[in-house]
Protein backbone atom coordinates (compact mmCIF):
# COMPACT_ATOMS: atom_id res chain seq x y z
CA UNK A 1 0.00 0.00 0.00
CA UNK A 2 3.06 2.07 0.43
CA UNK A 3 5.80 2.01 -1.88
CA UNK A 4 8.80 4.90 -1.76
CA UNK A 5 11.27 5.44 -4.26
CA UNK A 6 15.12 6.28 -4.16
CA UNK A 7 14.36 8.99 -1.12
CA UNK A 8 16.91 11.51 -0.94
CA UNK A 9 16.86 14.03 1.83
CA UNK A 10 19.93 16.38 3.09
CA UNK A 11 19.85 19.53 5.94
CA UNK A 12 22.48 21.46 4.81
CA UNK A 13 25.56 19.37 3.98
CA UNK A 14 24.03 16.50 6.53
CA UNK A 15 22.67 13.54 3.99
CA UNK A 16 20.15 11.91 6.33
CA UNK A 17 18.52 9.71 3.43
CA UNK A 18 20.65 8.65 0.41
CA UNK A 19 18.22 6.32 -1.67
CA UNK A 20 16.09 4.75 0.30
CA UNK A 21 13.86 2.11 -1.50
CA UNK A 22 11.19 0.44 0.30
CA UNK A 23 7.55 -1.19 -0.03
CA UNK A 24 4.66 -2.26 2.72
CA UNK A 25 1.91 -4.26 1.42
CA UNK A 26 -0.77 -5.45 3.10
CA UNK A 27 -1.00 -6.44 7.24
CA UNK A 28 2.93 -7.10 8.91
CA UNK A 29 4.53 -5.64 11.12
CA UNK A 30 7.74 -4.04 10.41
CA UNK A 31 10.36 -3.04 12.93
CA UNK A 32 12.63 -0.03 11.70
CA UNK A 33 16.16 0.06 13.10
CA UNK A 34 19.07 1.67 12.78
CA UNK A 35 21.16 3.85 15.61
CA UNK A 36 20.95 7.20 16.83
CA UNK A 37 20.94 9.55 13.46
CA UNK A 38 20.33 7.35 10.83
CA UNK A 39 17.65 8.66 9.32
CA UNK A 40 14.23 6.87 10.58
CA UNK A 41 12.49 9.79 12.38
CA UNK A 42 14.02 11.47 8.86
CA UNK A 43 12.08 9.07 6.76
CA UNK A 44 9.07 8.98 9.24
CA UNK A 45 8.32 12.12 8.71
CA UNK A 46 8.98 11.65 4.58
CA UNK A 47 5.83 9.63 4.92
CA UNK A 48 3.81 12.03 7.09
CA UNK A 49 4.62 15.06 4.88
CA UNK A 50 6.42 16.80 7.23
CA UNK A 51 9.51 16.94 5.70
CA UNK A 52 9.65 17.31 2.19
CA UNK A 53 12.23 15.55 0.35
CA UNK A 54 14.86 16.45 -2.20
CA UNK A 55 14.65 13.86 -4.16
CA UNK A 56 12.51 10.52 -4.99
CA UNK A 57 8.81 9.70 -4.52
CA UNK A 58 6.30 8.22 -1.95
CA UNK A 59 3.24 6.88 -3.17
CA UNK A 60 0.41 5.77 -1.20
CA UNK A 61 -2.11 3.66 -2.78
CA UNK A 62 -0.71 4.56 -6.19
CA UNK A 63 -0.42 8.10 -5.49
CA UNK A 64 2.22 10.58 -4.75
CA UNK A 65 1.66 12.41 -1.41
CA UNK A 66 3.91 15.25 -2.88
CA UNK A 67 2.86 18.36 -1.19
CA UNK A 68 -0.87 16.29 -0.45
CA UNK A 69 -2.46 16.04 2.95
CA UNK A 70 -5.93 14.23 2.55
CA UNK A 71 -4.08 11.19 2.51
CA UNK A 72 -2.98 11.57 6.25
CA UNK A 73 -6.69 10.07 6.65
CA UNK A 74 -5.30 7.05 5.93
CA UNK A 75 -2.70 6.82 8.87
CA UNK A 76 -2.65 7.14 12.00
CA UNK A 77 0.78 8.77 13.63
CA UNK A 78 2.18 8.16 17.30
CA UNK A 79 4.70 10.45 17.52
CA UNK A 80 8.23 10.09 19.27
CA UNK A 81 7.67 12.79 22.41
CA UNK A 82 4.34 13.19 24.28
CA UNK A 83 3.79 16.83 24.52
CA UNK A 84 0.62 18.17 23.79
CA UNK A 85 -1.03 21.43 24.77
CA UNK A 86 -0.49 21.84 28.77
CA UNK A 87 -4.32 23.61 29.47
CA UNK A 88 -6.08 20.79 27.81
CA UNK A 89 -7.58 18.16 29.72
CA UNK A 90 -7.43 14.46 28.73
CA UNK A 91 -10.59 14.12 27.30
CA UNK A 92 -10.48 17.21 25.39
CA UNK A 93 -7.35 16.07 23.78
CA UNK A 94 -9.43 13.01 22.44
CA UNK A 95 -12.27 15.10 21.26
CA UNK A 96 -9.81 17.06 19.60
CA UNK A 97 -8.02 14.85 17.90
CA UNK A 98 -11.56 12.90 16.80
CA UNK A 99 -13.09 16.19 16.07
CA UNK A 100 -10.01 16.73 13.75
CA UNK A 101 -10.32 13.39 12.21
CA UNK A 102 -13.68 13.05 11.43
CA UNK A 103 -13.21 8.88 11.84
CA UNK A 104 -15.32 7.05 13.83
CA UNK A 105 -12.92 6.35 16.64
CA UNK A 106 -13.26 3.57 19.58
CA UNK A 107 -11.06 5.54 22.53
CA UNK A 108 -13.58 4.20 25.23
CA UNK A 109 -11.57 0.75 25.10
CA UNK A 110 -8.34 1.83 24.52
CA UNK A 111 -9.09 4.19 27.76
CA UNK A 112 -9.86 1.35 29.89
CA UNK A 113 -6.94 -1.08 28.71
CA UNK A 114 -4.32 1.59 29.89
CA UNK A 115 -6.68 2.69 32.82
CA UNK A 116 -6.51 6.29 32.20
CA UNK A 117 -10.24 6.53 33.39
CA UNK A 118 -9.10 8.86 36.27
CA UNK A 119 -6.90 11.04 34.46
CA UNK A 120 -9.68 11.94 31.84
CA UNK A 121 -10.68 15.31 33.62
CA UNK A 122 -7.02 15.85 34.51
CA UNK A 123 -4.66 18.57 32.53
CA UNK A 124 -2.29 17.17 30.83
CA UNK A 125 0.11 19.23 32.44
CA UNK A 126 0.28 17.81 35.51
CA UNK A 127 0.79 13.64 33.56
CA UNK A 128 3.49 11.91 34.25
CA UNK A 129 5.56 11.12 31.44
CA UNK A 130 4.40 7.46 31.23
CA UNK A 131 0.68 8.57 31.65
CA UNK A 132 1.38 10.77 28.76
CA UNK A 133 2.76 8.47 26.57
CA UNK A 134 -0.11 6.21 27.15
CA UNK A 135 -2.28 9.28 26.39
CA UNK A 136 -0.38 9.83 23.60
CA UNK A 137 -1.14 5.58 22.33
CA UNK A 138 -4.86 6.11 22.99
CA UNK A 139 -4.69 9.30 20.69
CA UNK A 140 -3.05 7.58 17.85
CA UNK A 141 -4.69 4.26 17.81
CA UNK A 142 -8.74 5.04 18.18
CA UNK A 143 -8.55 5.74 14.83
CA UNK A 144 -8.73 2.27 12.28
CA UNK A 145 -7.07 3.69 9.79
CA UNK A 146 -5.18 0.66 7.48
CA UNK A 147 -1.45 2.25 7.76
CA UNK A 148 -0.62 2.72 11.51
CA UNK A 149 3.00 4.23 12.16
CA UNK A 150 4.60 4.49 15.78
CA UNK A 151 7.78 6.35 16.93
CA UNK A 152 9.11 5.10 19.69
CA UNK A 153 6.18 4.33 21.22
CA UNK A 154 7.46 2.19 24.59
CA UNK A 155 9.45 5.07 26.08
CA UNK A 156 8.19 5.89 29.46
CA UNK A 157 6.15 2.80 29.88
CA UNK A 158 5.69 0.43 32.46
CA UNK A 159 5.57 -3.40 32.36
CA UNK A 160 1.90 -3.83 32.40
CA UNK A 161 1.65 -1.05 29.72
CA UNK A 162 4.23 -2.73 27.60
CA UNK A 163 2.31 -5.92 27.79
CA UNK A 164 -0.93 -3.80 26.54
CA UNK A 165 0.91 -2.39 23.88
CA UNK A 166 1.79 -5.56 22.60
CA UNK A 167 -1.89 -6.32 22.76
CA UNK A 168 -2.71 -3.69 20.91
CA UNK A 169 -0.17 -3.87 17.91
CA UNK A 170 -0.95 -7.52 17.35
CA UNK A 171 -4.41 -6.99 17.66
CA UNK A 172 -4.41 -4.40 14.93
CA UNK A 173 -2.29 -6.46 12.77
CA UNK A 174 -4.96 -8.80 12.55
CA UNK A 175 -7.22 -6.80 11.69
CA UNK A 176 -5.17 -6.31 8.44
CA UNK A 177 -3.01 -3.32 9.03
CA UNK A 178 0.48 -2.33 7.92
CA UNK A 179 2.61 -1.07 10.74
CA UNK A 180 5.76 0.78 11.08
CA UNK A 181 7.49 0.99 14.35
CA UNK A 182 10.91 2.66 15.45
CA UNK A 183 12.26 1.76 18.42
CA UNK A 184 15.49 0.72 20.17
CA UNK A 185 14.23 -2.29 22.67
CA UNK A 186 15.56 -5.00 21.09
CA UNK A 187 13.21 -7.72 22.94
CA UNK A 188 10.08 -5.54 21.45
CA UNK A 189 11.27 -6.28 18.06
CA UNK A 190 11.93 -9.58 18.63
CA UNK A 191 8.32 -10.49 20.64
CA UNK A 192 6.24 -8.19 17.97
CA UNK A 193 7.77 -7.73 14.34
CA UNK A 194 7.47 -9.83 11.96
CA UNK A 195 9.69 -7.66 9.58
CA UNK A 196 13.05 -5.66 9.93
CA UNK A 197 14.16 -2.26 8.25
CA UNK A 198 17.90 -1.69 9.40
CA UNK A 199 19.26 1.28 8.21
CA UNK A 200 22.36 3.39 8.38
CA UNK A 201 23.86 6.68 7.00
CA UNK A 202 20.69 7.00 5.07
CA UNK A 203 20.64 3.86 3.53
CA UNK A 204 19.27 0.43 3.89
CA UNK A 205 21.25 -2.57 4.88
CA UNK A 206 18.40 -4.95 5.43
CA UNK A 207 15.09 -5.46 4.55
CA UNK A 208 13.71 -8.86 5.43
CA UNK A 209 11.99 -10.87 7.85
CA UNK A 210 13.30 -11.56 11.19
CA UNK A 211 14.40 -14.87 11.21
CA UNK A 212 16.31 -14.26 7.58
CA UNK A 213 18.59 -11.61 9.50
CA UNK A 214 18.92 -13.99 12.44
CA UNK A 215 19.94 -16.53 9.97
CA UNK A 216 21.98 -14.46 7.62
CA UNK A 217 24.36 -13.89 10.17
CA UNK A 218 24.13 -16.98 11.67
CA UNK A 219 22.83 -15.42 14.96
CA UNK A 220 19.94 -16.31 17.26
CA UNK A 221 19.76 -13.11 19.00
CA UNK A 222 18.85 -9.94 17.35
CA UNK A 223 20.83 -8.26 19.01
CA UNK A 224 23.81 -9.93 18.12
CA UNK A 225 22.78 -10.02 14.25
CA UNK A 226 22.55 -6.31 14.57
CA UNK A 227 25.66 -5.75 16.14
CA UNK A 228 27.10 -7.69 13.34
CA UNK A 229 25.80 -5.37 10.41
CA UNK A 230 27.27 -2.18 12.59
CA UNK A 231 30.73 -3.74 12.64
CA UNK A 232 30.15 -4.44 9.22
CA UNK A 233 30.97 -8.09 9.46
CA UNK A 234 28.41 -8.94 6.22
CA UNK A 235 30.44 -9.05 2.99
CA UNK A 236 28.27 -6.81 1.26
CA UNK A 237 29.26 -4.04 3.61
CA UNK A 238 32.43 -2.67 3.44
CA UNK A 239 33.91 -2.24 7.19
CA UNK A 240 33.97 1.13 8.35
CA UNK A 241 36.62 0.26 11.08
CA UNK A 242 39.34 -1.35 9.15
CA UNK A 243 40.26 2.37 8.07
CA UNK A 244 41.20 2.94 11.54
CA UNK A 245 42.79 -0.10 12.21
CA UNK B 1 -14.93 21.17 0.36
CA UNK B 2 -14.15 24.59 1.33
CA UNK B 3 -16.57 24.72 3.80
CA UNK B 4 -14.93 21.85 5.29
CA UNK B 5 -11.56 23.02 5.45
CA UNK B 6 -12.89 26.22 6.92
CA UNK B 7 -14.02 24.77 9.53
CA UNK B 8 -10.85 22.79 10.09
CA UNK B 9 -9.75 26.22 10.60
CA UNK B 10 -11.62 27.18 12.89
CA UNK B 11 -11.48 24.26 15.19
CA UNK B 12 -7.79 24.68 15.36
CA UNK B 13 -8.27 28.54 16.47
CA UNK B 14 -10.99 27.33 18.94
CA UNK B 15 -8.51 24.91 20.68
CA UNK B 16 -5.45 27.09 20.74
CA UNK B 17 -7.67 29.56 22.24
CA UNK B 18 -8.97 27.20 24.59
CA UNK B 19 -5.66 26.55 25.55
CA UNK B 20 -4.20 29.79 26.34
CA UNK B 21 -7.61 30.87 27.54
CA UNK B 22 -6.66 28.97 30.79
CA UNK B 23 -3.24 29.97 31.19
CA UNK B 24 -2.33 31.76 33.65
CA UNK B 25 -0.40 34.74 32.06
CA UNK B 26 -4.33 35.43 30.15
CA UNK B 27 -5.60 36.24 33.20
CA UNK B 28 -2.34 38.61 34.57
CA UNK B 29 -2.54 40.20 31.29
CA UNK B 30 -6.18 40.85 31.71
CA UNK B 31 -5.89 41.70 35.52
CA UNK B 32 -2.78 44.41 34.58
CA UNK B 33 -5.33 46.17 32.21
CA UNK B 34 -8.30 46.05 34.65
CA UNK B 35 -6.33 47.87 37.24
CA UNK B 36 -4.31 50.09 35.30
CA UNK B 37 -7.47 51.09 33.96
CA UNK B 38 -9.69 51.43 36.87
CA UNK B 39 -6.57 53.55 38.80
CA UNK B 40 -6.15 55.79 35.57
CA UNK B 41 -10.01 56.44 36.28
CA UNK B 42 -9.43 57.32 39.75
CA UNK B 43 -7.02 59.37 39.48
CA UNK B 44 -8.09 61.50 36.67
CA UNK B 45 -11.65 62.71 36.10
CA UNK B 46 -10.39 63.80 32.42
CA UNK B 47 -11.52 61.28 30.31
CA UNK B 48 -9.65 62.35 26.95
CA UNK B 49 -6.04 62.39 29.51
CA UNK B 50 -6.88 58.72 30.65
CA UNK B 51 -7.20 57.58 27.19
CA UNK B 52 -4.01 59.24 26.15
CA UNK B 53 -2.06 57.64 29.52
CA UNK B 54 -3.54 54.16 28.33
CA UNK B 55 -2.45 54.99 24.69
CA UNK B 56 1.25 55.75 25.64
CA UNK B 57 1.21 52.11 28.16
CA UNK B 58 -0.76 50.28 25.13
CA UNK B 59 1.58 51.36 22.53
CA UNK B 60 4.72 50.05 23.83
CA UNK B 61 3.24 46.98 25.95
CA UNK B 62 0.66 45.47 23.45
CA UNK B 63 3.14 44.99 21.04
CA UNK B 64 5.49 43.62 23.32
CA UNK B 65 3.28 40.70 25.26
CA UNK B 66 2.38 39.96 21.78
CA UNK B 67 5.50 39.36 20.62
CA UNK B 68 6.42 37.29 23.10
CA UNK B 69 3.41 35.18 23.99
CA UNK B 70 3.19 34.41 20.52
CA UNK B 71 6.52 33.30 19.88
CA UNK B 72 6.47 32.08 23.25
CA UNK B 73 3.60 29.98 22.03
CA UNK B 74 5.07 29.07 19.45
CA UNK B 75 7.69 27.01 20.54
CA UNK B 76 5.73 25.40 23.36
CA UNK B 77 3.02 24.25 21.28
CA UNK B 78 5.96 22.32 18.50
CA UNK B 79 5.21 18.58 19.37
CA UNK B 80 1.48 19.39 19.18
CA UNK B 81 1.99 21.34 16.35
CA UNK B 82 3.73 17.99 14.82
CA UNK B 83 0.95 15.59 15.94
CA UNK B 84 -1.63 18.24 14.11
CA UNK B 85 0.66 18.02 11.32
CA UNK B 86 0.15 14.33 10.93
CA UNK B 87 -3.34 14.79 10.64
CA UNK B 88 -5.61 15.14 7.33
CA UNK B 89 -5.19 19.05 7.54
CA UNK B 90 -3.39 21.72 5.45
CA UNK B 91 -0.94 23.40 6.97
CA UNK B 92 -1.67 26.87 6.22
CA UNK B 93 -4.95 26.15 8.33
CA UNK B 94 -2.96 24.66 11.42
CA UNK B 95 -0.35 27.73 11.47
CA UNK B 96 -3.29 30.11 11.15
CA UNK B 97 -5.68 28.81 12.69
CA UNK B 98 -3.37 28.67 16.24
CA UNK B 99 -1.90 32.47 15.23
CA UNK B 100 -5.83 33.41 14.97
CA UNK B 101 -6.01 31.70 18.41
CA UNK B 102 -3.13 33.23 20.45
CA UNK B 103 -4.14 36.93 18.83
CA UNK B 104 -7.60 36.24 19.64
CA UNK B 105 -6.90 36.06 23.30
CA UNK B 106 -4.57 38.45 24.03
CA UNK B 107 -7.31 40.64 22.13
CA UNK B 108 -9.66 39.45 23.94
CA UNK B 109 -8.36 39.94 27.41
CA UNK B 110 -7.25 43.40 26.36
CA UNK B 111 -10.97 44.08 25.65
CA UNK B 112 -12.22 42.89 29.21
CA UNK B 113 -9.05 44.48 30.82
CA UNK B 114 -10.00 47.96 29.22
CA UNK B 115 -13.68 48.01 29.05
CA UNK B 116 -14.77 46.74 32.43
CA UNK B 117 -13.60 49.89 33.72
CA UNK B 118 -14.96 52.26 31.46
CA UNK B 119 -18.16 50.51 30.95
CA UNK B 120 -18.25 51.27 34.75
CA UNK B 121 -17.42 54.32 34.57
CA UNK B 122 -20.42 55.22 31.97
CA UNK B 123 -18.67 55.55 29.20
CA UNK B 124 -21.50 54.75 27.33
CA UNK B 125 -23.58 57.81 26.18
CA UNK B 126 -20.47 59.75 27.24
CA UNK B 127 -18.79 61.98 24.36
CA UNK B 128 -15.29 60.23 24.38
CA UNK B 129 -17.50 56.67 23.50
CA UNK B 130 -15.36 57.13 20.12
CA UNK B 131 -12.31 57.49 21.96
CA UNK B 132 -12.07 54.46 24.20
CA UNK B 133 -13.46 52.12 20.74
CA UNK B 134 -10.58 53.79 18.36
CA UNK B 135 -8.12 52.61 21.18
CA UNK B 136 -9.53 49.31 21.92
CA UNK B 137 -9.10 48.45 17.50
CA UNK B 138 -5.98 49.97 17.90
CA UNK B 139 -5.14 47.44 20.90
CA UNK B 140 -6.37 44.44 18.58
CA UNK B 141 -4.70 45.67 15.74
CA UNK B 142 -1.71 45.47 17.13
CA UNK B 143 -2.07 42.35 18.99
CA UNK B 144 -2.74 40.74 15.60
CA UNK B 145 0.31 43.02 14.08
CA UNK B 146 3.08 41.42 16.84
CA UNK B 147 1.65 38.14 17.08
CA UNK B 148 1.93 37.56 13.18
CA UNK B 149 5.51 39.27 13.15
CA UNK B 150 6.08 36.62 16.04
CA UNK B 151 4.69 33.93 14.65
CA UNK B 152 6.71 34.48 11.24
CA UNK B 153 9.80 34.56 13.11
CA UNK B 154 9.21 31.85 14.86
CA UNK B 155 8.55 29.60 11.78
CA UNK B 156 11.45 30.86 10.07
CA UNK B 157 13.98 30.02 13.18
CA UNK B 158 14.04 26.79 14.79
CA UNK B 159 16.37 28.38 17.34
CA UNK B 160 14.39 29.78 20.37
CA UNK B 161 17.29 31.98 21.38
CA UNK B 162 17.45 33.73 18.22
CA UNK B 163 14.00 33.45 17.58
CA UNK B 164 12.94 35.31 20.99
CA UNK B 165 16.02 37.64 20.06
CA UNK B 166 14.80 38.86 16.92
CA UNK B 167 11.45 39.37 18.10
CA UNK B 168 12.48 41.49 21.11
CA UNK B 169 14.59 42.96 18.55
CA UNK B 170 11.68 43.60 15.98
CA UNK B 171 9.81 45.02 18.71
CA UNK B 172 12.59 47.59 20.43
CA UNK B 173 13.22 48.80 16.61
CA UNK B 174 9.35 49.87 16.00
CA UNK B 175 9.04 51.16 19.81
CA UNK B 176 12.50 52.91 20.26
CA UNK B 177 14.57 52.78 17.61
CA UNK B 178 12.89 53.91 14.79
CA UNK B 179 11.79 56.70 16.28
CA UNK B 180 15.11 57.79 16.88
CA UNK B 181 16.54 57.07 13.68
CA UNK B 182 13.31 59.61 12.17
CA UNK B 183 13.92 62.20 14.70
CA UNK B 184 17.49 62.33 13.58
CA UNK B 185 16.43 62.39 9.95
CA UNK B 186 14.79 65.42 11.31
CA UNK B 187 17.38 66.75 12.66
CA UNK B 188 19.78 66.23 9.92
CA UNK B 189 17.72 67.37 6.65
CA UNK B 190 15.88 70.25 8.69
CA UNK B 191 16.84 72.40 5.93
CA UNK B 192 14.65 70.48 3.38
CA UNK B 193 11.00 70.03 2.89
CA UNK B 194 10.40 66.80 5.22
CA UNK B 195 6.45 66.39 4.90
CA UNK B 196 6.53 63.56 2.78
CA UNK B 197 8.73 61.70 4.22
CA UNK B 198 7.60 61.64 7.13
CA UNK B 199 4.27 61.00 6.28
CA UNK B 200 5.55 58.07 4.02
CA UNK B 201 7.99 56.99 7.19
CA UNK B 202 5.23 56.59 9.48
CA UNK B 203 3.25 54.20 7.67
CA UNK B 204 5.88 52.02 7.56
CA UNK B 205 6.10 51.87 11.43
CA UNK B 206 2.37 50.43 12.71
CA UNK B 207 3.04 51.73 16.34
CA UNK B 208 3.54 55.35 14.58
CA UNK B 209 0.83 54.53 13.07
CA UNK B 210 -1.57 53.92 15.88
CA UNK B 211 -0.04 56.93 17.90
CA UNK B 212 -1.08 59.29 15.19
CA UNK B 213 -4.61 57.69 14.78
CA UNK B 214 -5.46 58.07 18.51
CA UNK B 215 -4.11 61.24 18.24
CA UNK B 216 -6.21 62.33 15.46
CA UNK B 217 -9.65 61.08 16.89
CA UNK B 218 -8.54 62.67 20.22
CA UNK B 219 -7.76 65.86 18.28
CA UNK B 220 -5.05 67.32 20.44
CA UNK B 221 -2.73 68.92 18.17
CA UNK B 222 -0.40 70.15 21.13
CA UNK B 223 0.17 66.26 21.97
CA UNK B 224 0.41 65.46 17.78
CA UNK B 225 3.80 65.85 17.43
CA UNK B 226 5.43 66.35 13.89
CA UNK B 227 3.81 63.22 12.43
CA UNK B 228 0.74 63.53 13.40
CA UNK B 229 0.42 67.56 12.42
CA UNK B 230 1.80 66.84 8.93
CA UNK B 231 -0.95 63.47 8.66
CA UNK B 232 -3.22 66.50 9.66
CA UNK B 233 -2.11 68.74 7.27
CA UNK B 234 -1.87 66.67 4.28
CA UNK B 235 -4.61 64.09 4.40
CA UNK B 236 -7.47 66.13 6.47
CA UNK B 237 -8.54 63.71 9.69
CA UNK B 238 -11.27 61.74 7.05
CA UNK B 239 -8.51 60.60 4.88
CA UNK B 240 -5.79 60.35 7.10
CA UNK B 241 -7.71 57.89 9.07
CA UNK B 242 -9.24 56.09 6.46
CA UNK B 243 -5.49 55.43 5.34
CA UNK B 244 -4.11 54.89 8.26
CA UNK B 245 -6.21 51.77 8.87
CA UNK B 246 -6.02 50.30 5.38
CA UNK B 247 -2.06 50.08 6.45
CA UNK B 248 -2.88 48.68 9.69
CA UNK B 249 -4.50 46.28 7.87
CA UNK B 250 -1.87 45.70 5.36
CA UNK B 251 0.70 45.33 8.72
CA UNK B 252 -1.61 42.52 9.55
CA UNK B 253 -1.92 40.63 5.98
CA UNK B 254 1.69 40.57 5.17
CA UNK B 255 3.12 38.80 8.11
CA UNK B 256 -0.08 36.74 7.61
CA UNK B 257 0.88 35.77 4.05
CA UNK B 258 4.30 35.38 5.49
CA UNK B 259 2.90 32.40 7.60
CA UNK B 260 1.41 30.84 4.75
CA UNK B 261 4.33 30.86 2.80
CA UNK B 262 7.22 29.59 5.18
CA UNK B 263 4.46 27.21 6.43
CA UNK B 264 4.11 25.59 2.87
CA UNK B 265 7.85 25.30 2.54
CA UNK B 266 9.34 23.74 5.95
CA UNK B 267 10.02 20.60 7.04
CA UNK B 268 9.61 19.80 10.47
Amino acid sequence: MISINNLHKAFGKNKVLQGIDLSFEGAGITAILGPNGSGKTTLIKCILGMVYPDKGDIQLGGQSIRHEWAYRDQLDYLPQIARFPENLTVLELFSLVKDLRKRTASGEELVELFGLKPFLNKRLSNLSGGTRQKVNIVQAMMFDSPLVIMDEPTAGLDPVAMIRLKEIIRREKERGKTILITTHLMNFVEEVADDVVFILEGKIHFKGSLSALKAQYGEAQLEQAIAHILEGKDPKIPNRFSSIC
Amino acid sequence: MSYQTETIMNKILKYSFFDLVRSRWIYIYCAFYLLFTFSLLWLSSDLSKVVISLMNVMLVLVPLIASMFSIMYFYNSREFTELLLAQPLKRSHIFIGQYLGVAGSLSLSLIIGISIPFLLYGIIGSAEIWNYFTLVIIGIFLSFIFSAIAFFIALRHENRIKGFGLTILVWLFFAVIYDGFFLLGLVFFNEYPLENFTLAASFFNPIDLSRILILLKLDISALMGFTGAVFRKLLGSGLGMSLAYLSLALWVIIPIWGIRRVALRKDF
